[in-house]
């Protein structure tokens, strides 16, 4: 009998710089898995976002380059559209593309640009230091919210898949958890059509995934996730948005 | 290749392709949006790619992330374009990868206006990003050097591994001149297997390449930026370019002057000759790395009294004439700044001003 269980090729053998419960782990196996079974690891070229995750490259064994804050969809435009062979995606959080880089998101996801995206939601930004993102929940104490966020001064939280997905270009937009094992085997079904989508020459794509930050969050590992399945997931429906097999319906 | 009559902004276009540059990315503005409107309908004749951005900030991202697959790659803006593109250059030095850069210059600051200018001297010499780095600036002074140095921009790009750029007035852009292109550039093969990331398979590694600009521990920056340091004193031992005008003769001034600004400067010189008096000129072809040592000498040449510093901004490339003089001569600084080019009888005066 063969291995049943192994560390996915595409995933390198280094620990993690991240906090103890955190998710981005999970995120990372996932798309690494993805790309192992896909057998694409040679032609692709990923993305790192400025966060948490800036340093991501060193979790993963492939060609990766590290993007300005929320510039990550501008850089894998340049790739893709130059080397339209290569597999390009971008591994952003909720401060980098739904904040600072709105703009680049909005703009390659409308021009159906053949990449794809992770997208990882935890409602705060991570690395700075728990500040408020704009899809920090209402009344949700942040590092800049202290009192928690008043939405009549600084808005409602931004749902970025229904963003995107209101856009007539994308082709799969979904959102999925990395909560519960039900949850993580969604979500990595959900990245692995993204890729394949890719690979079948089929425009943008991106998952969002709703993830924990137990540090920034002040709770345990297991209150945070349970935080996330209480408050985030009434307000981040869970659910694919937009899909190629849905257009063609 | 015979000449042609091309506009600039077209011809520069026309150049990269010739290079075997084959993408573009850009954002309109006045006043080199024909670079752009050239390049959308000539680049898919070839096989090449065109995209318009979202703005000037994002396409200064897709250069960087074109640039680091090791393609060539290029953009064109003009003055508070390149403001915006400034933070992508930073990056985009910082991770080595070679792209070409072209300001048409109009005049600042803020929307400024649209005619001619070089108020962005120091914005392309000193750094208009953050950080220590250099670009290596190439000023044409004709339609035809706007072309020579476009194509010869791509293999200094790949020498360097730096961004490069091509540093014009808004005439450089919109007028029109007979211009012969070279057949194609002439360039070592580019070593990018070494650093870009394209892809494993492309170039048969079993390792992952990698781009980056974060270097969280103090000694690796440091390392980082002496290693880039290295480069811009390489550019400045092996790049230097200018051209020596009217210097053999007995110059009482001595004209620094580059772009269009120098082919007025040109004109006031020959005026001067017919009646009798010699004025010598330095233009840089490029401005980093700047040809400290010939303006020096130049200065330092008996019977030079003065030095001027003649620019279309209020004094910028001064400082760089002022460092190279080193105090032997008096220098001073005549130009305009508001999208009139000073005409030969403006700059006669200004020389006459220095030999009272």
């Amino acid at each position: 009998m063969g291995k049943a269980f192994q560390r996915p090729e595409a995933l390198a053998e280094n620990h993690t710089h991240y906090c103890p419960g955190c998710t981005h782990g999970i995120a990372h196996r996932l798309v690494a898995e993805v790309i192992d079974e896909l057998g694409i690891r040679d032609r692709t070229v990923g993305i790192a976002p400025v966060g948490c995750a800036v340093m991501c490259y060193n979790y993963f064994t492939f060609d990766f380059q590290e993007a300005a804050h929320g510039r990550a969809p501008a850089m894998a435009t340049g790739i893709k559209r130059v080397r339209p062979d290569l597999i390009v995606f971008t591994y952003q959080g909720d401060g980098d593309l739904a904040s600072i880089g709105m703009s680049e998101i909005v703009h390659a996801a409308n021009r159906g640009e053949k990449f794809t995206t992770i997208f990882i939601n935890n409602a705060v930004y991570g690395m700075t230091g728990g500040q408020m993102a704009p899809t920090t929940l209402p009344d949700q104490r942040t590092t800049t919210s202290p009192f928690g966020r008043k939405v009549l001064d600084t808005g409602m939280p931004v749902k970025v898949a229904e963003l995107l997905a209101a856009l007539q270009t994308p082709a799969f937009i979904t959102r999925e958890a990395l909560i519960k094992p039900k949850h993580i085997n969604k979500a990595k079904k959900a990245i692995k059509r993204a890729f394949t989508y890719q690979m079948e020459d089929t425009c943008f794509s991106l998952v969002e995934l709703v993830s924990t930050c137990p540090t920034n969050w002040g709770m345990t590992p297991l209150e945070a996730l349970k935080w996330a399945e209480e408050k985030m997931l009434p307000y981040y429906e869970l659910g694919e948005l937009k899909s190629p097999e849905q257009a063609g319906r | 290749m015979a000449k042609v009559l091309m506009k600039g902004n077209e011809a520069i276009g026309e150049a990269a392709i010739r290079a075997g540059c084959l993408n573009y990315f850009a954002y309109p503005i006045t006043p080199q949006s024909e670079v752009a409107e050239y390049l959308s309908r000539r680049l898919p004749e070839v096989g090449g790619t065109f995209l318009q951005g979202e703005s000037e900030v994002a396409v200064s991202y897709m250069i960087f992330g074109a640039a680091a697959t090791g393609e060539r790659v290029f953009t064109t803006s003009s003055s508070p374009g390149i403001s915006l593109m400034s933070e992508g250059i930073s990056y985009i030095t910082a991770a080595q990868c070679p792209a070409v850069f072209v300001n048409i210059m109009r005049g600042g600051p803020g929307l400024g206006g649209i005619l001619p200018s070089q108020a962005d001297y120091f914005q392309s010499v000193k750094g208009g990003g953050h950080g220590d780095y250099r670009l290596l600036v190439m000023a044409p002074a004709s339609v035809q050097e706007a072309v020579e140095m476009m194509m010869e921009a791509f293999a200094l790009a790949e020498k360097y591994t730096n961004p490069v750029m091509i540093l014009g007035d808004g005439l450089i852009g919109q007028m029109m001149e007979p211009v012969e292109f070279p057949d194609e550039l002439k360039a070592p093969p580019s070593n990018k297997d070494a650093w870009a990331t394209n892809g494993m398979g492309t170039r048969n590694s079993k390792e992952r390449n990698l781009v980056k600009t974060l270097y969280l521990v103090p000694e690796e920056l440091n390392a980082h930026n002496l290693k880039l340091r290295d480069k811009y004193r390489q550019m400045e031992r092996d790049e230097v370019r200018f051209e020596p005008y009217n210097l053999d003769c007995d110059y009482k001034v001595l004209i620094v002057s580059y772009g269009t600004m120098s082919r007025v400067c040109r004109t006031a010189i020959d005026n001067f000759s017919e009646k009798g008096i010699d004025v010598g000129m330095i233009r840089p072809q490029t401005l980093f790395p700047f040809p400290l040592e010939a303006v020096y000498q130049a200065a330092a040449r008996q019977g030079c009294q003065a030095v001027l510093s003649v620019e279309m901004n209020m004094g910028q490339m001064l400082e760089d004439v002022e460092r190279a003089v080193k105090g032997k001569r008096p220098v001073s600084w005549y130009g305009k700044c508001g999208g009139e080019v000073p005409t030969p009888e403006e700059v006669m005066e200004a020389v006459e001003n220095l030999m009272q």
